[in-house]
């Protein structure tokens, strides 16, 4: 019996948090408490890593100091990519479940995803410019970026175009869950088509990176992950207080009062 | 008990078969009803392929370089137009509802519905085929070849595309929005297509693409209409 109750409420504890976390204004607070924190680490990390990418790692022998472009690229493709995934599985458990926070989190995320989509795309020509000689060419990993902001913005615009905000994100997650089954058949026929087209004659060669040069890279993975969860927790929180403007909660929210932690509101 | 349940199942199945064919023809037979909307995609079609001749040149060499990529932008467009029609009308006059409502799956709704929307949009393409491989200067060894990809893969966009008419159809201007929606997930579709027509301009081996083409219309076939299906239900939610 003893045994029993003190396993009991150790399970529990984890279900209470998620089905709270399924509560807007319980959400809302939590994440609130959170977000500065998930700011700072953000900041703290990406001051690190830029400046030990954009100061104390040496020049490349190659590329000359343009090489330093990675350190935005690489994270912004790396991001693009994994939100994308995210967004997806957040709108399978949204359509499945109905959660509604988790509607708000996977459509939150479009944007974000979008504009790390954008960075990657604006730094890649900008670092192809010295480089290759040239913006843009039809390389296999650029076009597969492009046809990945080109189903951020379907999503996007699906979205958009609901007037009820329920309906647009179940729409939208069902659309970002077949882009999803999509993306690889997308990702390997392009890869092939341009092999089949020109053999890739450019590309970033493979050897293997030196410390001083990697380090920063992978802090710069770090931050741009505290970027994402904070970035996407402020919109979700936004989001919420606009949809939910009417609800009492909401108001006391916007108004300064301390919102009730109890998660009775029903969604 | 088992018996009622054994006979109720191949009433079930039965049913289900009765129910897949009647909207087939019933659709058929709406799209026959309206003889100018039939013949729409195919002057569309036509229409589009005859503006590169014009906007680049005569030249036959360069068209037919590029006659499977123009050939198969416009199937891509003209399925895209044609998408919009799916389950509009359907949606507007509440037939739709009935549908659900009938007790019938679904998905099994959608497979009829796009089937016979590919045979109106899509079939008369692959049937003209040859015209446009004649216009663009298209080799003679590989007209077989185009016809055989579109005969293939412009299922492939139909159903696909299914998916992006049911998430828009409750949509005021969803027809702009559709073609945003569904031309990243053919871009597959583009690619292999036109490399199976270019292989057999080319001589190469091209038995290859057209399997790739196969697998993709099996997958789109079997899986689409569930997605399809979805997506209705949150429209009509």
């Amino acid at each position: 019996m003893s045994t029993n109750q003190a396993k009991k409420p150790r399970k529990n504890a984890l279900v209470l948090f998620i089905h709270k976390l399924g509560s807007p204004p319980w959400f809302y607070n939590f994440t609130g408490k959170l977000i500065p924190w998930l700011w700072l680490l953000f900041g703290v990390l990406a001051a690190w890593g830029l400046y030990l990418g954009l100061v104390r790692a040496p020049a490349d022998y190659l590329q000359g100091e343009s090489f330093r472009i990675m350190y935005i690229h690489v994270p912004a493709a790396w991001m693009s990519m994994m939100i994308y995934g995210l967004m997806a599985v957040m709108g399978f458990i949204a359509l499945v479940w109905r959660i509604r926070t988790m509607e708000i989190l996977a459509m939150s995320s479009a944007p974000i995803g979008a504009a790390f989509t954008l960075a990657a795309l604006i730094s890649g020509s900008l670092w192809g410019r010295p480089t290759w000689g040239t913006y843009w060419v039809w390389d296999a990993r650029l076009t597969s970026e492009l046809v990945l902001l080109f189903l951020y913005f379907g999503v996007m615009s699906l979205y958009a175009a609901f007037d009820e905000p329920r309906k647009a994100a179940r729409a939208a997650a069902l659309l970002a869950l077949v882009g999803l089954i999509n993306l690889p058949i997308i990702h390997f026929s392009v890869n092939w088509w341009n092999t089949l087209h020109q053999p890739s004659s450019i590309g970033v060669t493979g050897s293997t990176i030196h410390p001083s040069m990697l380090w920063p890279l992978l802090i710069m993975a770090v931050a741009t992950k505290f970027y994402y969860a904070a970035n996407l927790l402020t919109r979700a929180r936004l989001m919420l207080l606009e949809q939910d403007f009417r609800k009492s909660w909401a108001r006391d929210a916007i108004n300064g009062v301390a919102a009730p932690t109890t998660h009775g509101e029903p969604d | 008990m088992t018996t009622i349940a054994g006979m109720a199942d191949v009433a079930h199945s039965a049913s289900l078969s009765r129910a897949f064919f009647a909207l087939l023809r019933r659709d058929l037979l709406l799209a026959f009803r309206r003889r100018s909307e039939l013949l729409f995609p195919v002057i569309f079609v036509l229409v589009v392929v005859s503006l590169f001749p014009l906007g680049i040149g005569p030249g036959p060499a360069l068209l037919a370089r590029i006659a499977p990529g123009v050939v198969w932008i416009a199937a891509l467009l003209a399925t895209v137009v044609a998408l919009d029609n799916l389950f509009r009308s359907d949606f507007e006059d509440g037939t739709l509802e009935q549908f659900v409502i009938s007790g019938h799956p679904l998905a099994l709704i959608a497979l009829a519905k796009t089937l016979a929307h590919w045979l109106v949009a899509g079939l008369p393409l692959v049937l003209m085929s040859p015209l446009l491989a004649l216009w663009m200067n298209l080799p003679t060894r590989a007209v077989g070849v185009m016809a055989a990809s579109l005969a293939l893969a412009t299922p492939i966009l139909s159903f696909i595309g299914a998916i992006g008419a049911g998430l828009t159809i409750s949509l005021r201007r969803g027809g702009q929005l559709l073609s945003l929606l569904v031309f990243p997930l053919y871009i597959p579709v583009l690619i292999i297509a036109t490399a199976a027509i270019m292989a057999a301009v080319d001589g190469l081996p091209h038995g290859a693409f057209l399997g790739l083409l196969l697998a993709g219309l099996l997958t789109s076939v079997t899986l689409a209409p569930f997605a399809t299906a979805a997506a209705l239900k949150i429209s009509l939610s």
